[in-house]
């Protein structure tokens, strides 16, 4: 009898071991999800993803690129295909290369209250097959250009 | 030609891979020993085969033959020679090829050894082994032959390619790492095979775990090393100032290293007392399964397909092959769960059986925690159809208390004795290394290290060592009262006594050394990024840099941009730094190659991030990043643990012969009867 009642209490023991780190497991990954929006799906979602991640896709909107090169801050507004909706993004550090207005971009980061963006992370959309570029095109020269222009 | 050859010698290659295994399963079902003979034979025409296929492929890449479809993809005459030859695995079909010539070399190894051992055909475990090892050469020949041909035939053939992946070719390092993990994580499929040849045959005597454990130790060491390399190629190439980004592909790499360690740490209570064999075959089993789940999920483009890009049509093969080896290995095990019950049984709470158990349930909890993470966007996507992936900071979270306790187990596993331990015995035991680690949080505190993660994570690390330390102390110092031999002699045949034991403890050792190396970087990382005039500088940390000039050189691959810049700490010159951006010509972004001051107590991490045409400025990302350096030191400790377990003496080597030649004697004498 006494074994049996020692092999329930491991039995049960290691029950709330896994339930224990079940629970904070699914915790963990609850609180850590990042969701990838439109930014259709955004305004649609309005306050309640305030503060969380959120990875939001859409196209640079046109003039709307703002970089000062002394805080090194890059504002810029990030749109639908269909331009219907247009969110405020701000982030900080310098873009990658291929960044300027009409292309598709990837912002990582939350929302907030104040209708704007916070990003930590840019990236430009592109594939990531490695293509030649067309014929004539300098990669190169696209980014010295591109420098000079958010220089301006 | 080259693409001919290529295709007709895999073929040939696959073609006997299916024969091999066939006559492998035959022989040792009706333990004929002729079949058995000739799947050995097939197994090393295996190789000779693979070998052949991967040389005419180098031999299609250097000669630049472009009507072979993976040099057309990969290759370009402006590619320097060693990046041309490293390139055979710089995409998929090539990549595969290099899992192939691997897995068909530890499958030679494995005939070579079962030769050696002069295993009696009475004793069919090594034929069943064989067997599935060549079923496992099957099913990666058949992706090379078919879906994943590298030697398709190009019409009409171009006359130049684009190069391989811009990335793979801007560090030299492209050239270890990816041979490296791969020996490591294609290695696992022999343990698997030896299990399910140990289960098949329902020999599980006391030899197998000894047999296995050695045979997953090996792969064991390459992909420990393989992952630190990753880490290190990262850190070194991709700019960022990390080394770990729990990205899938890092995810499927470390997956199966936590269940073959746990494996490696189970089979030693099997060993020893006979217990946990359901729990070790399972491990080894899964190690397996993890490692071509990983290579399912990276390799098919399934886990891309959320960032919307190709997909690769050996997808549906790997589920296939997944599901063959999940549901065979599952059936096996149910099949002979009744020879694995335990023979021994826990006596005490305080024992080192206890801290096994411990370890492998963190070790599993860890994998779970990963496979959970690397998939979950998968199930979200399947049942709710939403897009997510789960962020950075879930796995850091769930890792971190996973990762502390496995610091504190490293010392106090060793330091625990078999069956049952004492209090007082702790008590003795515990008290110096408890007073060290408290003394030096004191004064790590003191100095102003206060961040909490950081400073358990020292003072954790402080106490085990301490413990590693006396458990090796204490035989020395017998040896030297006894024999009255020098230290280092003393400490020399103490290690060499019990190459297991004392390689383990350099390898827990070096994981201690890892784990401060990652608490320091990860706790104390500085950074800025500045636009600097030439001759301006920017401050970080201790360093002034300053930026001199910036100028272009042409390479036959590529067109680089280099940045001049001195550093000073305080008002001394310390050093010059030169980072710099490339352009390849496929490439539409430029990738950096930055610029890394090193040293034990800090790196100091410079990126090039912009240039203005004049050059008159240009844009510098500055990271700081405390005893990252442990992290490479600590990976180099614990390889050297673990060749240090791995090597055999001279004397064991004659130990184990005549014990082999006794057993062969008593099998012929009782053949005789």
């Amino acid at each position: 009898m006494a074994m049996s009642g020692r092999k329930a209490g491991l039995v049960i023991g290691a029950g709330v071991v896994v339930l224990v780190f079940a629970y904070l497991v699914w915790g963990g990954i609850g609180n850590n999800l990042v969701y990838f929006l439109t930014p259709t799906e955004l305004l649609a979602k309005g306050s309640s993803v305030y503060g969380s991640s959120v990875r939001l896709g859409g196209i640079v909107a046109p003039g709307s690129i703002k970089w000062n090169a002394d805080t090194h801050e890059l504002r810029f507004r990030l749109e639908d295909a269909n331009s219907q909706a247009m969110i405020d993004v701000v982030s900080t550090g310098l873009p990658p290369q291929m960044f300027s207005e009409g292309i598709g971009a990837v912002v990582e980061g939350t929302w907030s209250p104040d209708g704007v963006f916070h990003s930590h992370n840019l990236m430009v959309k592109h594939s990531n097959e490695y293509r030649a570029p067309p014929p004539g095109a300098k990669p190169a020269e696209y980014y010295r250009q591109l420098f000079k222009k958010q220089q301006s | 030609m080259n693409g001919l050859v290529g295709h007709s010698v895999t073929l040939l290659a696959l073609t006997f891979a299916v024969l091999g295994s066939a006559a492998a399963f035959i022989g040792a079902w009706t333990k004929n020993a002729r079949y058995v003979q000739w799947a050995q034979r097939a197994g090393v025409a295996v190789f000779v085969l693979v070998a052949i296929a991967f040389a005419t492929m180098e031999r299609a890449l250097i000669t630049h033959d472009f009507s072979v479809s993976y040099v057309a993809q990969v290759g370009s005459r402006t590619t320097p020679l060693f990046y041309t030859v490293i390139s055979l695995w710089s995409a998929l079909e090539g990549s595969i090829l290099l899992w192939a010539l691997i897995l068909s070399g530890y499958t030679a190894l494995l005939v070579r050894w079962s030769r050696r051992r002069e295993q009696d055909v009475d004793d069919p475990q090594l034929s069943y082994a064989l067997g599935t090892l060549l079923f496992v050469n099957v099913f990666f020949l058949l992706l090379i032959s078919w879906p994943a041909n590298p030697f398709k035939t190009m019409s009409p053939v171009p006359l130049d390619g684009p190069g391989p992946n811009a990335l793979l070719q801007n560090s030299p390092f492209m050239g270890v790492h990816p041979p490296m993990l791969y020996t490591g994580y294609v290695g696992m499929s022999v343990p698997f095979s030896l299990a399910v040849g140990a289960l098949l045959a329902g020999r599980l005597d006391s030899d197998w775990p000894r047999v296995i454990r050695r045979w997953t130790l090996i792969p064991w060491t390459f992909l420990s090393l393989g992952i630190m390399a990753g880490a290190w190629w990262s850190y070194e190439v991709l700019g960022w100032g990390g080394y770990w980004a729990w990205d899938p592909v890092e995810n499927a790499s470390f997956m199966p290293w936590l269940t073959a360690t746990a494996f490696l740490h189970s089979v030693m209570v099997q060993e020893r007392r006979g217990m946990l064999k359901m729990w070790t075959i399972t491990l080894i089993v899964g190690t397996f399964l993890l490692t071509v789940l990983g290579t399912f999920l990276t390799r098919s483009g399934v886990l891309a397909s959320v960032h919307a890009f190709t997909q690769s049509p050996i997808g549906p093969f790997f589920l296939a092959f997944l599901a063959i080896v999940l549901l065979g290995s599952l059936a096996l095990l149910g099949w002979r769960s009744e020879t694995l019950q335990s023979e021994g049984r826990f006596d005490a709470a305080l024992s080192r059986e206890t801290a096994f158990m411990v370890n492998n349930l963190l070790f599993a909890a860890f994998a779970f925690v990963v496979l959970l993470g690397t998939m979950f966007p998968l199930i979200a996507e399947a049942a709710r159809g939403s897009k997510v992936s789960v962020g950075g900071p879930y796995f850091n979270e769930m890792s971190v208390p996973i990762a502390l306790l496995l610091v504190f187990l490293a010392g106090v596993g060793p330091a625990l004795p078999w069956r049952k331990g004492s209090l007082e015995l702790l008590r003795g035991k515990f008290r110096w290394p408890s007073i060290v680690a408290l003394v030096a949080g004191v004064v790590l505190a003191a100095v102003g290290v206060r961040e909490p993660l950081a400073l358990l994570t020292f003072v954790l690390a402080v106490f085990s060592a301490g413990l590693l330390v006396a458990e090796i102390a204490a035989p020395v110092r017998v040896r030297r009262r006894a024999n009255g031999e020098g230290v280092l002699v003393a400490l020399w045949r103490v290690a060499t006594s019990n190459r297991r034991r004392y390689g383990g403890y350099v390898v827990h050792a070096g994981i201690l050394v890892i784990a401060v190396g990652i608490a320091a970087s990860a706790a104390f990382r500085r950074e800025a990024e500045w636009t600097i005039q030439r001759g301006g500088t920017g401050t970080v940390g201790r360093y002034r840099i300053q930026f001199d000039s910036v100028w272009a050189v042409k390479e036959s691959n590529r067109d680089g941009v280099i940045a001049a810049t001195t550093v000073y700490m305080g008002d001394n010159l310390a050093t010059k730094l030169s980072p710099r951006l490339n352009y390849y010509p496929t490439a539409v972004e430029p990738i950096g190659t930055p610029a890394v001051r090193e040293s034990l107590r800090e790196d100091l991490y410079l990126v090039l991030m912009a240039y203005t045409q004049d050059g008159q400025s240009a844009t510098i990302k500055a990271i700081v990043s405390p005893m990252v350096g442990w992290i490479w030191l600590g990976g180099y400790i614990v390889g050297l643990g673990a060749l240090f377990a791995l090597w055999r003496s001279r004397a064991e080597a004659s130990r184990r012969a005549a014990q082999l030649d006794t057993e062969k004697g008593r099998l012929a004498s009782e053949a005789l009867r």
